[in-house]
């Protein structure tokens, strides 16, 4: 671990916080409806889809409308790709996915995970990249956001009975921030040297061989830009943002792993004014910003200490450099993986599966924790909520008073829903390691021997629940078991969190909004702050320390000693 | 209660499916193609008339006459129309293996000591285009020898390609190998 290591995380989070204060005021006037600079066209969407902009919808009403619109993107994305060979721009004739397969893939994109089972470069094509993976990035990124901005809502007044309109809030989400950013920083790339090109590959004639060499291309920029911003993750190339096509520069590299936060940080802000109390915003925030910083710092310092066998075998002591990029270095290229498990973006720059035990344990562990630092946008923010609502309630069980967020009180109903939608998480994921490697060809799919194959499908469950998508990349993960499995657990993972989160929402705007009293346990100073960090750690991460010390922590001790699988 | 959402939704996918998977895509693509064609095709260095490979991704090079890029996962190494890594884990003999192997030939075409970690690990997408300006400078004097070039002015050549970390910390001192194997070609003609 080097200063300047360090100087360069310190780097990220400053750009990323000086990039989130604006934003999170400007995504604050999108949700309060104040932002109208494409009118003509948002109010041409509306007549044209026939909806109401001025209607108000109950929660119910509201997710409804979310679940019935992931349906359908599901079944017109699912049949995308099962018919990708018939359907246009499909210059490497790419037949369509199998059934299995094409469910995964559909659940995956809907869910804003973006878990990939499928090889890129030959399974799918430019066109079922573009106009079927590429709008769910930006759609349900959409979706997140408006979810995260209902909840927002019912922190605003007393005896709410609207979270607001869905489908404005979908809308505008698109129109006014995803788009206009997007376009912004896939420029910027594309400037770097990221192909934005409707050719699939371009043959090259090898300066030593004189060789035909095909080089992989395709309107990548775009896609890139939207799969950082909206904490999507899905690489346009299997290597993920490790290609020099999807991330060419150490600039890019930083501006990507910047894009991939700024949303997640902006949040709360955008909160903060939204309920006009901008201190309980920054609290939120800094929360997520600690434990962020904090697992930065791990990773970097277990990654920069190397392989001791391998330092034992001959190799400069220069940190572990499996599976990374020489033009990104140690420190950004792990800030980057752990950004994006922090995240629920689930992108790579080098490769998790060759991390150290202690530096993979870090993204498996931010996974575990809920995905709330800062998480995916709009659902890090609605999860945090959750564990700010437990938070205040273990503070009030221990001065024996009704505990009260934001001057909503807080009570049985809201503690069970939020406890529910924990505990489906942690059931999904240890239930569904622990079965998996009952099976045969459960422990088929494993990569590698030893605790590390604990790992890798520990690591899978955690990725496909918490809807993050990266993956100890080794597992063979298109088998009828994964498939369908972590598919089934990535729609759990989304909607049936989701659901719960927007009751609790609807629960809470229905109830008047108290004014502070001397008794109210303040929700805003560093008590508050070390509260919520503990009460993440503990519930989201205590109940999966027996299965992280059977993989990474059994690694980690056995590695120092010298043994090898 | 469903019905009631039902035009809605499936007309907002519909909508929205064609202007950021159609429209969007198109119209940027048209865009970047027209103001930025260079990077846009995917940055191709031209020799003769003929596309002789990218600035941005890696080839292979083997042999003495030529600074080694690092290893690749990909079948075989360095094959563009694929990427990825070895994903094996720290803890892996099969890794600890390999990487016995490489540190030996390594120190036997470059000399004892220690070897540079990027000389001897695979990158994450195969397809790496850069070392270490470490293990250019060590691989310098034996390439040098093989060419029948003074040393210093191969360690020179490595020094002018170095690109050095923006701000002194976003990034490393590395050296494009293709960039760099093309200069030392201009050097003699092998």
């Amino acid at each position: 671990m080097t200063l300047s290591g360090l100087a360069y995380i310190g780097l990220l989070f400053a750009v990323v916080l000086g990039l989130a204060l604006p934003l999170g005021r400007y995504m604050a006037a999108i949700f309060e409806g104040r932002v109208r600079w494409l009118a003509p066209l948002e109010g041409g969407l509306y007549r044209l889809c026939g909806i109401d902009p001025a209607r108000q919808m109950g929660w119910q009403a509201y997710a409804v409308a979310l679940l019935l619109l992931s349906l359908v993107h599901f079944v017109l994305l699912y049949a995308i790709l099962r018919l990708q060979y018939y359907l246009p721009l499909n210059p490497a004739h790419i037949p369509g996915m199998s059934p299995r397969l094409a469910f995964n893939t559909a659940a995956s994109f809907v869910t804003n995970t973006n878990w990939q089972a499928y090889t890129p470069e030959s399974q799918i094509s430019l066109g079922a990249q573009s106009y079927g993976l590429a709008v769910h990035m930006f759609l349900s990124a959409a979706a997140g956001i408006a979810a995260a901005a209902a909840v927002m809502r019912a922190f605003t007044g007393s005896h709410l009975t609207s979270l607001g309109n869905v489908y404005t809030d979908l809308t505008r989400i698109t129109l006014y921030l995803l788009v206009p950013v997007a376009l912004v920083a896939a420029i910027l790339l594309v400037a770097a040297g990221v192909p934005q090109s409707f050719a699939a590959s371009v043959t090259v004639h090898l300066v030593q061989t004189g060789a035909a060499q095909p080089i992989a291309l395709g309107p990548v920029a775009l896609q890139e830009a939207i799969k950082e911003l909206g904490t999507n993750g899905g690489g346009f190339f299997n290597a993920n943002s490790a290609h020099p096509f999807e991330n060419p520069t150490a600039l890019t590299n930083l501006l990507e792993n910047a894009l991939l936060l700024v949303i997640g940080f902006a949040l709360p802000l955008s909160f903060g004014h939204m309920v006009k109390a901008p201190a309980q915003g920054r609290a939120l925030m800094l929360s997520m910003a600690v434990l962020l910083a904090a697992g930065c710092v791990a990773s970097y310092a277990a990654e920069a200490a190397g392989n001791p066998l391998h330092i034992a075998a001959g190799v400069a002591p220069q940190g572990n450099w499996e599976g990374k990029e020489m033009r990104f270095g140690i420190p950004a290229s792990t800030t980057f993986n752990v950004s994006a498990t922090g995240t629920s973006t689930g992108a790579v720059d080098g490769f998790t599966d060759s991390y150290t035990p202690l530096g993979g344990l870090v993204p498996l562990f931010l996974m575990q924790l809920g995905e709330v630092t800062p998480g995916g946008v709009g659902s890090g923010f609605y999860t945090i909520i959750v564990f700010a609502l437990l938070a205040v309630f273990v503070a009030g069980l221990m001065v024996g008073r009704t505990p009260e967020y934001l001057g909503k009180k807080v009570q049985a109903r809201e503690i069970k829903l939020a406890m529910l939608a924990v505990l489906i998480l942690t059931l999904l994921i240890l239930g569904g390691a622990g079965l998996s490697l009952l099976t045969a060809s459960g422990l088929a799919s494993l990569a590698n021997a030893g605790p590390h194959g604990l790992s890798e499908m520990l690591y899978a469950w955690s990725s496909a629940t918490e809807n993050n998508g990266s993956a100890m990349a080794g597992l063979s993960a298109d088998t009828p078991l994964l498939d369908y499995g972590l598919g089934i657990a990535m729609l759990l993972g989304r909607f049936a969190f989701m659901v719960p989160v927007l009751a609790i929402a609807g629960s809470l705007a229905a109830k008047p909004r108290l004014p502070a009293s001397s008794g109210t346990f303040p929700t805003t100073g560093p008590l508050f702050v070390g509260l919520l960090v503990g009460v993440i750690i503990i519930l989201g991460g205590l109940q999966f320390m027996p299965a992280d010390t059977l993989g990474p922590l059994a690694e980690h001790f056995l590695l120092q000693a010298g043994k090898t699988f | 209660m469903i019905l009631r959402e039902l035009r809605p939704t499936i007309s907002l996918v519909i909508a929205f499916t064609l202007l950021l998977g159609v429209m969007l895509p198109w119209g940027f693509t048209r865009a970047m193609q027209a103001a930025l064609p260079w990077q846009a095709n995917g940055s191709l260095i031209m020799q003769n008339g003929q596309a002789i490979g990218s600035a941005l991704i890696g080839q292979a090079f083997t042999g003495p006459l030529w600074f080694t890029p690092r290893p690749s996962a990909l079948t075989p190494p360095y094959n563009s129309a694929t990427s990825g890594a070895s994903n094996l884990a720290s803890s892996s003999s099969a890794l600890l293996q390999t990487i016995k192997t490489r540190v030996s030939a390594y120190q036997t075409a470059y000399g004892p000591g220690p070897v540079p970690a990027d000389a001897v690990t695979a990158s994450g997408s195969g397809l790496d285009p850069d070392i270490s300006q470490d293990n250019a400078l060590r691989q310098a004097p034996a390439i040098a020898a093989a060419r029948h070039l003074p040393a210093a002015l191969v360690v020179a050549l490595v020094t002018a390609h170095t690109r050095q970390p923006v701000l002194g910390i976003i990034g490393t001192a590395h050296v494009n190998v293709l960039e760099l194997n093309l200069a030392l070609s201009q050097l003699h003609a092998p």
